[in-house]
């Protein structure tokens, strides 16, 4: 009788186990498998829906990121107009993660980023011509940079002395950015079209030069030197471990002596001017132009980049330039091949979809029952 | 703290050094001279290598889609000039919804990298983003509706057309004060509260001018019409547009025009019984009783000549005023039920005489500015971003209107006509 119950108390046929720790090259091969489902999936979607060849799709998006030569030029610049829009993307997310990192949920580098916009415009405006472009040039970095932190500031403050939502504030302050941006265009626009169209065309004041004769060149060099300066940050300097403590438990960081106000308002500081930095890389060293849709929610697609990076500034970089690649090339080959924009659309979320999927495999283990148990019932 | 001084010095550095290599970009200043059109240096069309048929490709930018009445005049007439010519599906490349900023830029840009060798963009503030391409891709011919410095920018394959739309608009408003004198004659008002409205976008010189023509075309049947305008500051939004109508027939007005792309004046219209003139498209749908004939650009003349020019391996011209005579300005069908009679043969009669050059719309004896008749103007025809009034636009007793650049730059409020108070 003993033995008949016993043998009712069944392993079930799937079961999860927590895992410890999972090597780097381990939690690797499981996201490249995330991703080659993903791209499975998507094929098949393909065909189903546009009777495509997939591949060809593939390959149109690879073309759309890295580009062909012109036809009667033989010039190809659009691989770095790509590499220029990861690198934008992985310093917004850059920006939003020490605050992230501290539990912080900044949803405002939109608008941070928008305020830094709106400052170097508002300075290429006021004092193109007046004075040296170099100077021009510094005045618009400082000033972006301190009204960036300055958004963020205000509803970190509010955080740190009276325990405010930051999510909500955050997000208000992103559209009473974008509203500020709307009516400085409605002020300063003389032809009553509500445009600015490009600012200093004509005299290219406030333009970041090329360097190397390439475009985009300075912007991607600055955010070089933001990522190994935020990796080495967060991981080897007393600050970031602060940022850590904070983060994990505020008691615990008040316990050891942590002043946890100042640390949320210095890190979510950091934060914001970082943003306002990325404002200005896109005024002076891109678009030269200003509306409210220039961020173009850069913003918060940031976040997903540094959750999906785990707050690790190095593996942001293949994730924004993987983002990139797909927001780019599925634009590309979907206008190629006449397909609806959707299709494009549809292709990324199943491809970021996986990924964060991935996460579930690195962090649980799936046992299966082993088939020796089961007996010859 | 310290170690964030020290990275903003580091970087403050970095564009020191920048700056030394870019500071020659700065010769001229805010002050420099106004030249008028007649002193500037013109652009001259850079010639064209001509392209066999089967290897062209034609892109187009577009500000919206077919659900915008401006930008689906545009891609009917990009459609029917490319299938004219002959050319397969796969040579028309059509970019929709591409807002007037970096965008339109960034898709020029895409178009040359799909092997565009020719591309047309549709709306105004697109211009400098075109000039933007055309300087970095001059083997690539750019061409753009509605721009204003084709003429003077000196971007050999950066090109720039319009339409003389005010004779176009002229004619429209025959229409309209032909009906005018219906309800006059039948005793619905008198002459003297013969008034109409019109709903402009916004208060620069396409609307100003456009409206001017209008009105002056009522007046030619009508001496006694005065007009009202209000603008809603947006070149689509039903509601605004509705609204400005309903509040133009509560003023007094007896008819309405107008000059944005929605259809909500011409509903407005209709439900209050009041007639329409409308423009770029045929209302008569929304308006059975009330609309009464529209004028519109037809953009096949042009495209058709821009793609022409390709294949021949010729030049496009700078700034090009396409005009009625050609086709590029025509009026819709006249709506029989509503217009007064006689209505088409007075159109007819004036379109003869614009073609001929009996009648100039902008004729000075026909209008007045302040109660006296306007001898000398001053109009911003040179677009060098400073909105700066430059060139003398008043000669033979006429403002010459669209002949000294393609884009209208007539401006002037005449008598008659009530603007809202800025």
């Amino acid at each position: 009788m003993a033995d008949v119950r016993t043998k009712q108390i069944r392993e079930p046929l799937i079961h999860i186990t927590k895992r410890d720790d999972v090597s780097f090259a381990k939690s690797t091969v499981i996201h490249l498998i995330g991703i080659a489902v993903a791209l499975l999936i998507s094929s098949l979607l393909i065909v189903a829906i546009t009777g495509q060849n997939p591949l060809e799709i593939y390959k149109a998006m690879y073309e759309g990121v890295i580009g062909t030569p012109i036809a009667n030029s033989g010039i190809n610049k659009k691989y770095m107009e790509s590499i220029h829009q990861a690198a934008i993307l992985l310093c917004i997310s850059l920006a939003v993660t020490p605050a992230f990192k501290m539990k912080f949920w900044n949803i405002g580098a939109e608008g941070q980023v928008l305020m830094g916009c709106l400052t170097s415009a508002y300075c290429m405006l006021e004092f193109g011509g007046k004075v040296d472009n170099s100077v021009l040039l510094v005045i618009m970095f400082a000033a972006s940079v301190v009204v960036g932190a300055v958004w963020a500031i205000i509803p970190s403050i509010c955080k740190a002395f009276w325990n405010t939502n930051e999510t909500l504030f955050t997000l208000m302050m992103n559209y009473v950015a974008m509203t500020l941006v709307s009516y400085f265009i409605m002020v300063k626009d003389k032809s009553g079209r509500s445009d600015l169209g490009i600012i200093n065309e004509r005299t290219g004041y406030g333009y970041l030069p090329n360097l190397f004769d390439r475009n985009y060149i300075f912007n991607i060099l600055i955010i070089t030197v933001v990522t190994v300066l935020m990796f080495v940050y967060l991981k080897y300097s007393k600050q970031g471990y602060e940022i850590s403590v904070v983060g994990e438990s505020e008691n615990t960081a008040r316990y050891i002596g942590i002043n946890v106000k100042k640390v949320i308002i210095r890190t979510v500081a950091i934060s914001g001017a970082i943003c306002g930095l990325v404002g200005f890389m896109i005024v002076a060293g891109d678009k030269h132009s200003i509306k409210s849709s220039i961020v173009d929610g850069q913003g918060f697609t940031a976040i997903m980049v540094s959750w999906m990076a785990k707050f690790n500034p190095i593996l942001m970089i293949p994730i924004s330039a993987l983002i990139v690649f797909l927001s780019v090339g599925s634009k590309y080959a979907t206008s190629a091949f006449r397909i609806d924009n959707s299709i494009g659309d549809i292709l990324t979320s199943i491809v970021i979809f996986s990924i964060i999927a991935c996460e579930f495999f690195t962090r649980y283990k799936v046992n299966f029952r082993k088939p020796k148990g089961r007996g010859k019932a | 703290m310290k170690k964030l001084i020290s990275m903003l010095l580091a970087v403050a550095m970095l564009f020191c050094f920048a700056g030394c290599g870019a500071a020659d970009t700065s010769s001229d200043g805010d002050n420099a001279k106004v030249l008028s059109i007649d002193e500037v240096e013109l652009t001259v069309a850079s010639t064209i290598t001509a392209v066999a048929k089967e290897d062209l490709k034609v892109g187009f930018i577009f500000l919206h889609d077919a659900n915008s009445t401006y930008d689906k005049n545009f891609m009917d007439a990009a459609t029917a000039a490319c299938t004219k010519l002959g050319l397969t599906e796969d040579q028309i490349l059509m970019k929709t919804g591409i807002p007037e900023g970096n965008e339109c830029y960034t898709t020029a840009k895409e178009l040359v990298n799909a092997g565009c060798q020719v591309i047309f963009a549709d709306s105004f503030g697109h211009e400098p983003h075109m000039i933007q391409a055309a300087k970095e891709y001059p083997n690539v011919q750019f061409c753009h509706a509605t721009g204003t410095r084709g003429k003077t920018e000196g971007v050999g394959n950066y090109h720039t057309a319009f339409a003389e739309i005010y004779k176009g608009r002229y004619l429209a408003g025959v229409a309209a004060g032909m009906k005018l004198n219906e309800m006059i004659a039948a005793g619905k008002f008198t002459a003297e509260e013969a008034k109409m409205g019109y709903v402009g976008a916004f208060p620069y010189a396409e609307v100003i001018s456009g409206y001017t023509s209008f009105y002056l075309g009522a007046k030619s049947v009508c001496p006694s019409v005065t007009m009202e305008v209000q603008y809603t500051q947006s070149w689509f939004d039903i509601e605004k547009e509705n609204t400005a109508a309903k509040a133009l027939i509560a003023n007094g007005c007896k008819l309405i025009s107008q000059h944005a792309d929605s259809s909500g004046a011409p509903s407005a219209c209709e439900a209050a019984g009041v007639p329409n003139v409308a423009y770029n498209v045929d209302t008569s749908n929304i308006g059975p009783n009330t609309a009464i004939i529209s004028s519109k650009i037809s953009w096949e003349p042009y495209m058709t000549m821009m793609i022409k020019a390709m294949l021949d391996g010729t030049s496009i011209p700078s700034d090009y005023c396409a005009t009625l005579e050609e086709g590029a300005v025509q009026l819709t069908a006249l709506n029989e039920s509503v217009a007064a009679e006689g209505t088409q043969a007075a159109i007819d009669a004036a379109k003869d005489k614009l073609i001929n050059g009996e009648i100039k719309v902008f004729d000075t004896a026909n209008f007045t500015v302040g109660g006296k008749e306007l001898t000398t103007y001053l109009a911003d025809v040179v677009d060098a971003g400073d909105y700066k009034a430059d060139t003398e636009a008043v000669a033979d007793g006429r403002f010459i209107e669209s002949e000294k650049r393609s884009a209208p730059y007539f401006d002037v409020i005449i008598d008659g006509i009530t603007v809202p108070a800025k």
